[in-house]
């Protein structure tokens, strides 16, 4: 058995059997494996929620941060150590709830980061209640009459904002889903990976067999570049795509607009001839 | 007759836009190259154009940091100004304005003063600025020559004619100040002192910057509010000569994320902020505390509560980062009351923050990040930049229990070692747990420090006799005034206390300010920082003075509340 660095022994997870998180975990410890990632260079950040747990169980960095918060401590990562692979990770309450406004700043930004988000359209941890992603009429614990607002729908506001990397996976396919994360990691820039996965204690409506049901795969001459024809994907329901919905290569880092270099912040110095100028600007 | 000596307080007043602020700017940069002591403050409304702002500039023969409400010297741009800054104006005040702004008022030291008019025989209206300086200097009998070579370094990018306008406006005003210094026997006499060469003259944001930058900051994310903007702007122009990274973020949960993040992969960070931006923050200090990864707020306070009074200044956040954050952890707290001070202090805030692993808070108020003065280049302090990070190996746990509660600190890409920080109660190598006895530890171990950093922790400056029964303590930007105060009086039963550092108190100032009378005096409604020296001394605190105008303490309403005593 060929054994892959990034597998950690952890003595109990935190997840429910037969949990979508569980085969996740898996694609994303392959799709690194695969890609032969330096584990000392790899840095996973998360917010709070199950999903959110996932680098607890990597044998990697991590900065298991506050529920909503990972996308701006990655950043502040990337930002600090560009050298460093950086992966924001976690649930869709956090990513697009509780974190909404630094999703949709992250994108404008434009960092090489890999968001990856456990969309199991529920909130798991807080045991139920509707989540930014939840369908229309979605009973639960507080949706008494079932849930009663449209759902965000993450992959258009990704378009609209021109993010470079726009995928839709479903965990329920381990292979394409580890493919396909395969492919934000090695993109140059901010990817958004969407990963449609089953809560299977809270969301008993979408299934492994609904998401199954409910999604199909882009076709091979499917054009990713054109961002009309991504929008109208995007904007598609009931069935949902799946694979890489928008790509645009070569736009700008936030990284190389502000200049930064590949020095870690870690061996930051003050210069002596520049510190002495500053001064004497106000003699 | 008007005769005024070695503390002269010139007040320029006018509605946002017509540039007060530059002018007394000028004017302290002009004093300072003529060898004076000058100090700059100013008071501003929340809007861009109009209403009514003065910055008040005093000239004297000792080295003074504090504001006084007496105008000896009134300019007046327009008529708002003198209706604004009425209860300022005294028998002795001279009020140099236009006729038209006279209108329907009776002001005894009324002078009549067609700025506009020269300015417009200079070239245009636009160089009114240039002529109130002139007046003034012509006033004070100081030689126009330096402000003539500053005219033209602050307009050689507009070209010669520009230059040579101002100067002939600089001119005009200059006349009239020495022929109305003669025609009304106005007699200025202040020693002059010999200038130091290596004098810088700046303001409290500038303060503040320089020992950002000095400390080796790497990475500020902030966003804008009012006073904490400053920082935030200052860095900006400094980004590219050392390789700071300025982040304007989405809001402020944003900005201490980001500068946890960039903490975390080894840079020093900070976010600057006032109250509202900071009440924000809070989650992410909380987080600062668990993780244990250093950041630095610097919190520019302003009168809350919620917006408050944008543009005016209080001391009333003391409570609010003591206390900042769910759950108990280590902090610092600072609060530098003289730029040199501020310059040294922000270095001590990154130094402690990355030794000590912990938040730590600078507080500074709108007072001080907008006045402006002069600091001996001698008197700028650079700390030794030591950084507190080890390489890691691959037994490298983040929370190893050391038994002093700290640390090594590794940060991920440096060694072979892994680096997991977690928000949740963790175990040694960062993952969670709910493990009752580890708990306890961990808990024990973050707060174990402030041990140490009360150990560390900087002592409260005196002025006058240690003996003194009356002791007055204040904090802050309040060192000038309490320094003048003090030095006021001459009294042998009277000192002042002044705190640079808030929290945690050095046990040692505990002698200090048993069996004395102790008056505290800040700029708040309940005296927040009396009852913390309460809170950790038990000693009473005999008479509080406060203040929540949104105005700072002046030396005459200090001198008059402790004449009681
Ligand atoms: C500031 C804050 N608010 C609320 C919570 C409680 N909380 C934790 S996780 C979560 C939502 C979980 O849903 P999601 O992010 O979709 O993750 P999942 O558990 O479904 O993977 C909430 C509301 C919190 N931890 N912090």
């Amino acid at each position: 058995m060929i054994v892959n660095p990034f597998d950690m022994q952890v003595k109990t997870m935190g997840w429910c059997p037969g949990c979508g998180n569980y085969k996740l975990l898996d694609a994303l410890k392959e799709a690194l494996h695969h890609l032969a990632l330096d584990r000392r260079n790899l840095v996973i950040v998360s917010g709070i929620g199950q999903g959110a747990k996932t680098p607890q169980y990597v044998n990697a960095h991590m900065f298991n941060g506050l529920h909503g918060r990972a996308l701006p401590v990655a950043m502040g990562v990337k930002l600090s150590n560009r050298n460093l692979v950086v992966i924001a990770e976690s649930g869709d309450g956090c990513m697009y709830g509780e974190g909404g406004n630094h999703f949709l700043h992250a994108i404008r930004r434009n960092c090489d980061i890999t968001v990856i988000v456990h969309d199991n359209m529920v909130y798991g941890l807080t045991k139920g209640q509707a989540s930014p992603t939840s369908r229309l009429g979605m009973k639960t614990s507080l949706q008494l009459n079932g849930v009663l607002l449209e759902p965000f729908n993450p992959i258009a506001v990704a378009i609209a904002l021109d993010a470079p990397f726009v995928a839709r996976a479903n965990v329920g396919d381990g292979n394409q889903t580890r493919e396909i994360i395969k492919q934000a990691i090695a993109f140059k820039g901010l990817s958004v990976v969407d990963i449609f996965q089953p809560c299977v204690i809270f969301n008993k409506e979408n299934t492994y067999q609904w998401f199954k049901e409910n999604t199909y795969y882009l076709s091979d001459d499917y054009d990713p570049s054109d961002r009309r024809l991504a929008f109208e994907k995007a904007i598609e329901t009931p069935k949902f795509p799946l694979g890489i919905i928008y790509r645009r290569d070569g736009r700008e880092l936030y990284e190389d607009m502000l200049g930064i270099t590949h020095t870690p912040a870690y061996e930051h110095t003050v210069a002596d001839a520049a510190f002495a100028k500053m001064l004497k600007d106000y003699t | 007759m008007h005769h005024f000596e070695n503390d002269i307080s010139i007040v320029f007043g006018g509605a946002a836009g017509q540039g007060v602020q530059t002018i007394a700017e000028a004017l302290v940069r002009v004093l300072k190259r003529n060898g004076y002591y000058v100090f700059a403050c100013t008071e501003f409304m929340s809007r861009i154009r109009g209403g009514s702002n003065s910055t008040e500039v005093r000239v004297t023969a000792r080295k003074r940091g504090a504001y006084v409400s007496k105008i000896d010297f009134l300019v007046a741009l327009n008529a708002d100004a003198i209706d604004h800054l009425q209860d300022r104006i005294g028998e002795t005040t001279l009020v140099f304005a236009e006729k038209k702004h006279l209108e329907g008022k009776d002001i005894s030291g009324f002078i009549d003063t067609p700025i506009a008019e020269f300015a417009e025989k200079a070239g245009s209206k636009i160089f009114s600025n240039t002529v109130a300086v002139g007046i003034v200097l012509g006033l004070l009998g100081i030689s126009i020559d330096a402000f003539s070579v500053y005219l033209s370094e602050q307009f050689a990018t507009k070209g010669e004619d520009v230059v040579a306008k101002n100067i002939t406006a600089a001119k005009l005003g200059y006349t009239f100040g020495k022929e109305t210094a003669a025609e009304k026997r106005i007699e200025v006499t202040i020693d002059p002192v010999e200038e130091q060469p290596g004098e810088l003259l700046i303001d409290g944001n500038t303060a503040v910057g320089i020992g950002t930058v000095a400390a080796g900051c790497s990475f500020i994310s902030s966003y804008p509010m009012s006073p904490g903007t400053g920082l935030l702007t200052y860095l900006a122009h400094n980004a590219e000569d050392f390789n700071i990274v300025v982040d304007q973020a989405e809001d402020e949960i944003a900005a201490i994320n980001a500068a946890l993040g960039a903490s975390y992969a080894g840079a020093r960070s900070i976010v600057t902020t006032s109250g509202g931006g900071f009440a924000l923050m809070e989650e992410g200090v909380s987080l600062a505390g668990v993780t244990e990864v250093p950041v630095v707020v610097h919190l520019g306070q302003r009168p809350g509560p919620a917006t408050g009074l944008p543009t005016r200044t209080e001391q009333a956040d003391l409570n609010l980062t003591l206390y900042a954050g769910h759950g108990e952890f280590s902090r610092v707290i600072l609060a530098p009351g003289t730029f040199a001070q501020a310059i040294e202090l922000m270095q001590r805030a990154f130094h402690l923050a990355e030794k000590y692993q912990t938040a730590v808070f600078v507080l500074t108020d709108q007072f001080f990040l907008d006045s402006i003065a002069a600091v001996d280049e001698s008197d700028i302090v650079r700390l030794p930049l030591e950084r507190y990070i080890v390489r890691t190996d691959e037994k490298y746990k983040r929370y190893s229990l050391t038994g002093d509660g700290l640390s090594p600190r590794g940060v991920p890409g440096y060694g072979d070692g892994i680096v997991k920080v977690d928000s949740h109660e963790h175990n040694e190598s960062g993952h969670l747990t709910e493990n009752f006895e580890l708990r306890r530890k961990m808990v024990e171990k973050r707060l174990k420090r402030l041990e140490y950093l009360a150990e560390e922790a900087l002592m409260p400056e005196l002025f006058g006799a240690a003996e003194a029964k009356n002791v007055v303590v204040a904090w802050g930007s309040n060192r000038g005034v309490l320094e003048e105060v003090i030095d006021n009086f001459q009294r042998k039963d009277l000192s002042g206390l002044h705190f640079s550092q808030l929290f945690p108190l050095n046990m040692a100032v505990k002698k200090q300010l048993e069996g004395k009378h102790i008056i505290v005096l800040e700029n708040n409604a309940t005296g927040q920082f009396a009852d913390l020296l309460i809170r950790e001394f038990g000693v009473p605190v005999s008479k509080r003075i406060l203040k929540v105008t949104g105005e700072p303490f002046s030396v005459e309403e200090v001198v008059e509340v402790l004449q009681e005593v």
